[in-house]
């Protein structure tokens, strides 16, 4: 089976700036892909040069087996809803939402009809005559999605689709969005810097740190078995601890340890000092010293907790400790 | 929110500043009176009668109309040339970061900033030695030189405030570079560009001190006025003219203010 | 499953859809192509033209012929420096600071209000207050003052219906600054580039006053300085970039306008009106570009200096 996207040892140098750095992935036809990274990490740059709005210093990028390298933005069957939704702002909404097979040249009934029933599936529907001024930003946000699905792109790419809604509203339309993703079947690659989205919404991630990617995998993967520091700590909050700590043996120094692995156990585990405990509300944050190692647990806050320098054992899994490559 | 103690101006201020405003706005109506006085020979004030006779002398004087043709036309093919220029300029500077873009500005800003006489007289000894007869087009060619700067400001203001993610987001949907400025970039700066060739039109209409070097025996209505000005044929003429030449260039201005105004609401909200 | 469309649509082909792909492959290209019209005609005609001017006020006249000898001299120069030649430059550049000083203290009021307390439908009254006077005609604007200043005009007519005509005789006896009316002296003169360049003024040191945050200026009164000192030490130096960008405007103007002292003013001549006279009837072109390079080198040193305050980081 052909992948959707494949990149292959693809950089985008902007003078002694690399802003992507040789990378090398495979997006599966029907995937929920998403690209996390902290800002500046490349994986923006790197979703434009799958739009084509910029082309790649060096390296190759083919859409469903075939070759973009030199194919303008306008000619890839691949949208993109914009961070900033880039709503055209002298057009109406349904004009917005008919762009794309307007200047396809489709018939004006054609496209009408087409685009009245996309507004129709982002549930708007007679919000066509409005001018995307007049429009919420939840609402905005869905106009820039039928706009861009209206057109049935291969692949549909979304830059922080979510970043400039409210919490409430985030949550709902990550929702809608995999919904959405599921009728379609098209494959989404989307762009985020929030690892609750990209843990919540994505069949997989690729995490970027500096124009490279460190770690590739689905969610389940990256949350618990993260291979570098970077990605411990950038994915949830994670104990890093030495690999002798954990009792392993391996070349590599370090191991990470997620808090809600950590478990409070009557009997067995280690002894642990309670040295300060921080609620949470459903939860409970514990900072413990054990044996000289200063770990962080996360326990249910629906249970007996202990106080502060307590005495008490703790344990965990340990297929739960899982040890990283480099420093 | 500023506090309610301070928002009422000083007295001294507020006379201050209205007195200056009346000082800018009273020489100006003054010609409206003037248009309509009997007198004929000196610029005795108060009037001693008023009459519309001087509107219909100065309707019949070829000269005049004459002079208003070639700076209409001047004016016209001016801010065509200037539209055209102002707006490449703008176009590269916004779209891109490229070595030099500063000299740019500057070069286009230039011929405003340098006092108008060294303009016209570099141009008129260039012209001489490139053997080019005065005409017409040396008057466009040189009123063209400082009107660029009124569109490519314009321009470049509304390039600024228009997203740039726009462009993108009309070739990701499947336009070219022509479908794009034809359905995106040109709806989107269309105001901008129109008010920016009004104020271009007015500037070269109401311009004199590059005309008078650039050129050779014709004369723009400006150039017209200055001679009456030097060497006064008939007053009450002038007098009908400069109302009218008021009149002519503040329309213009009204419009392109109005314009960019409501350019300014609608660009305001979509942020 | 999304039906069968590939995944790159084929070119529209034609003239517009090659250019166009060929536009997107060479950006580079496509900016040269851009900038390639304005270049070509500001870059190259007009700054060509104003170093041939330049150059050619290294030439010299030859006084015999009287036609231009082109080789290197700087004998026109020296000529500049003639107490008659002197005396207009010196005219020239005090004119500009009268005019520029006097339009700093017009303006200030104007723009403090319009940037500080109009709103609304005033600020718009405001804003066309000083955007239609800016705008309007030139001449026209010149002409209005020969009417206002003439000896029958509406001033004189003012004074003796106050009986202050006197008071007018008294200023216009002064020597240098008066003349036998108003609209042949320097008086005259100064007030109508005052005029005509005060809304050059105003319009810079309304944008920089818009921009002092009053929350500054009640932090001023809150620690207790009268309005006196917030003016002097918050107000003033705050709008200092826009004082500075005004002055370039009126200052440059006045450098080289030589139409207004032409119709009002006395017959000493101004440099523009020197310029005017060689590259004219003299037909000393040489002579008349050694006088343009005046105004550059008084401008070149003033835009130097705003720049060394830090007028232009502020703009």
């Amino acid at each position: 089976m052909t992948d959707a996207v494949l990149l292959s040892k693809v950089c985008r140098h902007y003078g002694s700036v690399k802003a992507v750095d040789g990378i090398d992935l495979a997006i599966g036809e029907g995937e929920f892909f998403a690209l996390l990274g902290p800002s500046g990490s490349g994986k923006t740059t790197c979703l434009r040069l799958i739009a084509g709005f910029d082309s790649p210093t060096s390296g190759h990028i083919e859409i469903f087996g075939e070759s973009v390298d030199g194919v303008p933005p306008y000619r890839r069957n691949v949208n993109t809803v914009f961070q900033d939704y880039a709503l055209f702002p002298h057009l109406s909404v349904i004009d917005n939402v008919a762009y794309g097979m307007m200047v396809r040249g489709a018939s004006k009934s054609e496209r009408l009809a087409a685009a009245e029933h996309a507004l129709e599936m982002i549930r708007l529907p007679g919000y066509g005559t409005r001018r995307p001024a007049e429009l919420s930003g939840g609402q905005r946000q869905r106009v820039a999605l039928a706009r861009a699905i209206v057109n049935k792109p291969k692949v549909l790419l979304l830059d922080e689709p979510l970043g400039a809604l409210d919490l409430r509203l985030r949550e709902q339309m990550q929702e809608e969005l995999k919904t959405l993703q599921k009728n379609l079947g098209i494959t989404f690659v989307f762009v985020t810097h929030d690892q609750g989205e990209a843990l919540s919404m994505a069949d997989r991630i690729a995490i970027f740190n500096e124009g490279t990617i460190i770690q590739v995998g689905r969610p389940e993967d990256i949350y618990r078995r993260p291979n570098t520091r970077f990605v411990a700590d950038f994915v949830g909050s994670s104990n890093v601890i030495p690999v002798e700590f954990a009792g392993l043996s391996s070349q590599h120094q370090w191991a990470s340890l997620r808090p809600e692995a950590i478990r409070i156990v009557e009997t067995g585990g280690k002894q642990a000092r309670v040295v300060s405990l921080n609620y949470l509300g459903n939860s409970t944050r514990i900072a413990l010293d054990v044996e000289g190692t200063r770990l962080h647990a996360l326990v249910s806050s629906y249970q007996p907790l202990p106080d502060e320098g307590d005495k008490i054992s703790v344990d965990w899994d340990p297929d739960d400790v899982r040890v990283m490559e480099g420093e | 929110m500023h506090s309610n103690v301070d928002s009422q101006a000083p007295r001294s201020l507020k006379l201050a500043a209205s007195a200056g405003l009346l000082f800018l706005h009273l020489p100006i109506m003054l010609i409206f009176v003037y248009a309509f006085t009997t007198e004929e020979k000196s610029y005795q004030w108060p009037p001693p009668g008023f009459t519309l006779k001087w509107l219909a002398v100065t309707w019949d004087r070829p000269d005049v109309w004459q002079a208003l043709k070639l700076s209409v036309g001047v004016a016209s093919l001016s801010t065509i040339v200037a539209l055209l220029l102002g707006t490449l300029c703008a176009a590269a500077i916004s779209r891109s970061k490229f070595f030099g873009r500063e000299t740019i500005s500057l070069l286009v800003i230039l011929p405003i900033a340098l006092p108008g006489i060294i303009t016209g007289i570099a141009l008129r000894s260039a012209f001489n030695l490139a053997e080019i007869p005065f005409s017409m087009w040396t008057i466009v060619l040189g009123h063209a030189t400082f009107c660029v700067v009124v569109v490519y400001n314009n321009a470049v203001a509304r390039f600024r405030r228009t997203s740039a993610s726009l462009i993108d987001a009309s070739m990701d949907l499947g336009a070219d570079g022509f479908q794009t400025f034809r359905y995106v970039i040109l709806p989107n700066i269309g105001t901008a560009l129109l008010a920016g060739g009004m104020l271009a039109f007015a500037l070269s209409f109401d311009e004199v001190i590059v005309t008078t070097f650039t050129a050779g025996q014709q004369q723009t209505l400006p150039i017209w006025m200055l001679e009456e000005l030097v060497r006064p044929r008939q007053r009450p003429v002038t007098n009908v003219v400069a109302m009218v030449v008021v009149l002519v260039t503040f329309l213009p201005i009204l419009a392109a203010y109005y314009i960019t105004r409501e350019g300014h609401r609608t660009g305001g909200q979509s942020r | 499953m999304v039906d069968g469309a590939l995944a790159i649509t084929p070119g529209r082909g034609g003239i517009f859809g090659r250019s166009s792909d060929a536009i997107w492959r060479n950006p580079k290209m496509f900016l040269f192509l851009l900038l390639l019209p304005p270049l070509l005609w500001l870059g190259v005609v007009y700054i060509g033209s104003l170093l041939a001017l330049l150059v050619q006020s290294f030439f010299s006249i030859d006084e015999f012929t009287g036609l231009v000898k082109r080789e290197f001299t700087l004998k026109t120069y020296r000529e500049l420096l003639h107490p008659a030649n002197l005396d207009i430059i010196v005219r020239t550049v005090s004119t500009a600071v009268v005019v520029t000083l006097s339009a700093a203290v017009v303006a200030f009021p104007i723009a403090y209000y319009a940037a500080r307390y109009a709103r609304g439908r005033w600020k718009a009254v405001f804003y066309l207050g000083i955007m239609l006077p800016l705008w309007s005609s030139y001449l026209v604007k010149i002409y209005a003052w020969k009417l206002i200043l003439a000896k029958e005009g509406i001033l004189n007519w003012l004074f003796a219906q106050l009986h202050l005509t006197w008071l007018l005789d008294a200023v216009l006896a002064i020597p240098i600054i008066g003349g036998n009316s108003l609209s042949v002296s320097y008086l005259g003169t100064c007030i109508v580039f005052l005029y005509v360049w005060l809304p050059f003024m105003i319009l810079p040191l309304q944008a920089s006053l818009e921009r002092v945050p009053v929350n500054l200026l009640e932090a001023s009164s809150d620690l207790g300085a009268e309005p006196v000192k917030t003016f002097r030490y918050v107000i003033l130096p705050l709008a200092m970039p826009g004082l500075i960008a005004g002055s370039i405007f009126t200052f440059s103007l006045t450098l080289g306008d030589y139409i207004i002292p032409q119709i009002i003013g006395s017959s000493r001549l101004f440099i523009g009106q020197a310029v005017y006279a060689h590259q004219g009837t003299a037909g000393n072109i040489p002579l008349a570009a050694a006088f343009t390079v005046v105004p550059i080198v008084v401008m070149g040193f003033y835009l130097w200096m705003a720049k060394r305050q830090g007028a232009f980081d502020a703009l």
